[in-house]
């Protein structure tokens, strides 16, 4: 059973509970994705397949690329990502293994699962300590002349230098980025969409691979209010 | 149809259209230990703030001389449904200066049903 999939990034909304709570909400265009390659334990040591995302447009593809989608006789995608399958108990594969060529669909994933959201985050530039670290900076009123600087990176004449991993300002965010177990709130496999409960990394039409949650966790469930004794 | 929308679309309740200015009685669920009943809330719109499913409303009411203002999200199903008891000719979307006003000052002038054809 593969545990991932490919998918982009719509935007945000809200989905409304039957008792009138509202949950935040990302919608994510989730496949449909075709297996490029299938990993094997013979032949790579590890059993995985290599997705790639149909889209509308075609894909551009040098001569390298075209070839290895050649091989597995679909068109050339523009992104590809590796998602592990899931193995049964004694490490074979829980069901028929998948080949090249074949769909993968956002029906793999069902209301109420747990997922992961891997992606790359917006970019936020130039950053202070305060905001990159969350250093707590000082005062900003009572006489006080320190505001918003990092303060001592060291001492003086010995070592005369910094010391190597020392936290300051610089560019922050636009790296890879994963957020863990996101309810998944509706799936819609007829317009290949994916709806989980909060915020994913990147900006609205950012790649992202979603993927069964590594480390779930229990789902709660609301307690029924046991009915208060006495006189209603 | 972008994806947001047919995300969306199956939770868009009927409401009536809504104006700041609008007087309205909105019903709504309230619960009750295991028991539910409709409690009106009813004021003036002072504000609409629109977009598909997020779309939500300011409803005013002076109680007691207390100035009360609930935010309604409009497809709530917590809102049984939403009634336009009177309409008044105001010329803001937001109607945030009638916090600063209250009795006389604060009343509005009654929307004619007639030159408005646009409406209903």
């Amino acid at each position: 059973m593969v545990t991932g999939i490919i998918g982009r990034k719509v935007g945000m909304t809200q989905i409304f509970d039957a008792d009138g709570t509202v949950h935040p909400a990302t919608v994510i265009k989730a496949g449909p994705c075709v297996v490029v390659q299938a990993k094997t334990a013979q032949n790579d040591g590890y059993v995985a397949v290599q997705l790639g995302l149909v889209e509308e447009t075609p894909a551009k593809s040098n001569k390298p690329t075209a070839g290895h989608y050649k091989a597995a006789n679909v068109p050339p995608t523009r992104v590809r990502r590796e998602v592990k399958v899931a193995t049964g108990p004694g490490g074979a594969a829980s069901d028929v293994a998948l080949k090249s060529g074949d769909q993968v669909l956002v029906s793999i994933f069902a209301n109420g699962d747990r997922v992961d959201v891997i992606g790359t985050g917006r970019g936020k530039g130039f950053q202070g300590v305060v905001r990159r670290h969350h250093f707590a900076g000082g005062a900003a009123t009572h006489g006080s002349m320190f505001h918003r600087a990092p303060g001592s990176i060291g001492a003086s004449s010995f070592p005369s230098r910094v010391i190597k991993g020392m936290r300051g300002a610089g560019r922050m965010g636009g790296g890879r980025a994963t957020i863990r177990n996101l309810k998944v709130l509706r799936v819609d496999p007829e317009n290949h969409l994916l709806v989980v409960e909060g915020g994913i990394p990147g900006a609205p039409s950012a790649y992202v691979v979603v993927r069964k949650a590594i480390t779930a966790k229990r789902i709660k469930v609301a307690q029924v209010e046991k009915p208060k004794k006495g006189k209603k | 149809m972008g994806a947001i929308e047919v995300v969306e679309q199956p939770q868009i309740a009927d409401r009536p259209a809504m104006k700041s200015g609008d007087t309205v009685k909105v019903h709504v669920k309230v619960r009750e230990g295991d028991k539910e009943r409709i409690q009106i809330f009813e004021g003036v719109v002072i504000g609409v703030h629109r977009g598909g499913a997020r779309a939500s409303f300011t409803v005013r009411k002076v109680s007691f001389g207390q100035g009360v203002e609930r935010i309604f999200p409009l497809h709530s199903p917590t809102i049984q449904k939403v009634e336009v008891t009177r309409s008044a000719r105001v010329r803001r979307a937001k109607l945030y200066y009638l916090r600063d006003l209250k009795g006389k000052a604060a009343r509005m002038e009654q929307r004619e049903e007639s030159r408005e054809g646009s409406r209903k």
